[in-house]
């Protein structure tokens, strides 16, 4: 049976130069980097000449660069430490109502260290309003965190916007660009950051890596106190393999980046034209153009996620849904929620993401795949059955 | 993919009983698609069996399976025998179903029972009405 692997938003694959690479460093070149000796040489070299690469992909400095275990951990380090770090100054941070878990978890428990939390709303297509943000700024915000894309529905923020309003006021401002670093241009100089994280397994490297990017002079309180691993902001002998694939991963996403972009985008609108042309009431999530190259999200009326996500799998084809019946949480996600998208209408919602390695094949395959399940699912639904019943009677 | 028994599997993959019976002699519907699953139960009754079930349902995977074995277990049992199928019951039958899916086997029995009561309803109106003529005519 052919695979389609279209759930590059949970994780990409690892690029062979990009295992070739890491190889070395799980065999013989085995040095603890702070060591004073051959091996430890060997490593230290190994993660700064990382560190270059993953800086150069961001357009920053390598002595900025904080590599962390995941986007998980930069964010919480990011939200947490930038906010505490800030606090004689003020007790006040704003995110947007569409962060990941690992930034708005975090804010709820700034809450319960006596900070305020505003959350921005966005828009039906997922938009921050940058007036918004800014109306939302007061003398006492110290933070503000507004991701950079979505891996959900893909929409892209207007970020440069969002930062340079923050800016005036001088509260800090970070985003996750976990979903668009590697994957989409990113310059946090031209963007005028502070703060930025990103992780390896989104575009081609290792899970269990990431980075935070810090701008000289923003001051954060570290996490893991211990060593003076990375400039004594975060403890714990590094994972030398794990940062050596990131670099390297890095280095090909910014060498990569327009063919990979190019190649995405086609495969992505193959499959927003061909869906939506094929099966009746879906409805693309996010926004139409200002989103990710890889991602296609839907909601497809009348039917529900994980049931979807289950046939598909019989075919070979992985995606995912942020139905409340995929979450353990039994909740629909947070960001079509937020979107005003009703709570039946998420319960279909279906999530393609795309890698470099997919091609138009898959898409056709995925387009011949799916009408018969949804056909098969709608036949099972009484909301499909009272919805042609409701047609029939209106006319 | 949640974990789900081969059971849970086959029910979903060959759904038993899926669709409506134009005249239901009860129907019984739970849930609603705000909070996730959904599912309406047709039953048609002979001499106090249920001689035939059919369902219809809105959500995951293991709330199709559910509404196709309760169906399955339903069928040919008198009204008070199938009031017996209990989530516990349901939940055996298909081998386990995840802790946070079991709300799906509670599902399924209340829609068995809600079509039998409804079927109860109509039965006591019936019977009223046809007392209520006779008694006119007396």
């Amino acid at each position: 049976m052919r695979k389609v692997y279209l759930d590059n938003a949970a994780t990409t694959l690892i690029l062979p130069e990009v295992l070739e690479a890491m190889l070395p460093y799980l065999k013989d070149a085995y040095g603890n980097p702070q060591s004073l000796h051959d091996w430890g040489d060997e490593a230290r070299e190994a993660i700064e000449e990382a560190r270059g690469k993953v800086a150069a992909l961001i357009g920053t400095q390598p002595e900025e660069i904080i590599f962390t275990s995941s986007g998980t951990e930069s964010n919480n380090f990011a939200i947490k430490g930038l906010a505490t770090a800030q606090q004689a100054k003020g007790k006040h941070i704003v995110v947007s109502a569409i962060e990941h878990f690992s930034v708005l978890h975090s804010a709820r428990t700034l809450q319960k260290w006596g900070f305020e939390i505003t959350q921005v709303p966005v828009d039906r297509h997922g938009l921050v309003d940058p007036d918004e943000v800014a109306r939302s700024l007061r003398k006492d915000t110290v933070l503000v965190s507004v991701m950079h894309a979505n891996s959900e529905v893909g929409t892209i923020q207007p970020i440069g916007e969002i930062a340079g309003l923050v800016k005036e006021t001088g509260a800090i401002f970070h985003t996750d660009a976990v979903a668009a670093a590697g994957t989409i241009p990113v310059d946090v100089r031209e963007l005028e950051l502070d703060a930025l994280s990103l992780a390896g397994n989104q575009f081609y490297g290792p899970k269990g890596v990431g980075a935070l990017w810090l701008k000289r002079g923003v001051r954060i309180i570290p996490f893991l106190d211990g060593g003076v691993q990375e400039g004594g902001r975060r403890a714990g002998t590094e994972n030398v393999p794990a940062i050596v694939g990131l670099g390297k991963a890095a280095e090909l996403a910014k060498a990569e980046m327009e063919s990979r972009m190019d190649h995405l985008l086609t495969l992505r609108d193959r499959l927003m034209e061909g869906l939506l042309s094929r099966i009746e009431h879906v409805v693309l999530t996010g926004h139409p153009t200002q989103r990710l190259p890889g991602n296609a999200s839907f909601c497809v009326q009348f039917i529900e996620g994980e049931a979807m996500l289950m046939l598909l799998n019989q075919r070979g084809i992985a995606v995912s849904s942020g139905s409340a019946c995929t979450s353990r949480a039994l909740k629909a996600s947070h960001v079509l929620t937020a979107m005003g998208i009703p709570p039946e209408v998420a319960q279909g919602s279906l999530l393609f993401s795309f890698g470099w390695e997919n091609t138009e094949e898959d898409v056709d395959y995925v387009l011949e795949a799916l009408p018969p399940i949804v056909d098969r699912l709608r036949q099972m639904s009484p909301l499909y059955a009272k919805f042609l019943k409701a047609q029939k009677g209106g006319k | 993919m949640p974990i789900y028994s081969e059971k849970v599997m086959d029910h979903f993959m060959n759904p038993r009983n899926v669709g409506e019976i134009e005249d239901a002699d009860g129907i019984g519907e739970v849930g609603n698609p705000v909070c996730g699953d959904m599912m309406t139960f047709y039953i048609k009754v002979d001499d106090n069996h249920l001689s035939d079930v059919k369902f219809k349902t809105f959500g995951c995977g293991a709330a199709i399976a559910v509404s196709s074995i309760v169906s399955e277990m339903a069928r040919g049992k008198t009204l008070e025998e199938a009031r017996k199928i209990t989530p516990a019951l349901v939940a055996e039958g298909l081998e386990g179903l995840p802790k946070n899916k079991y709300h799906c086997s509670n599902l399924g029995a209340q829609a068995l029972n809600k079509a039998i009561d409804d079927y109860l309803k109509k039965q006591g109106k019936e019977l009223k009405s046809k007392k209520r003529r006779k008694d006119e005519k007396e």
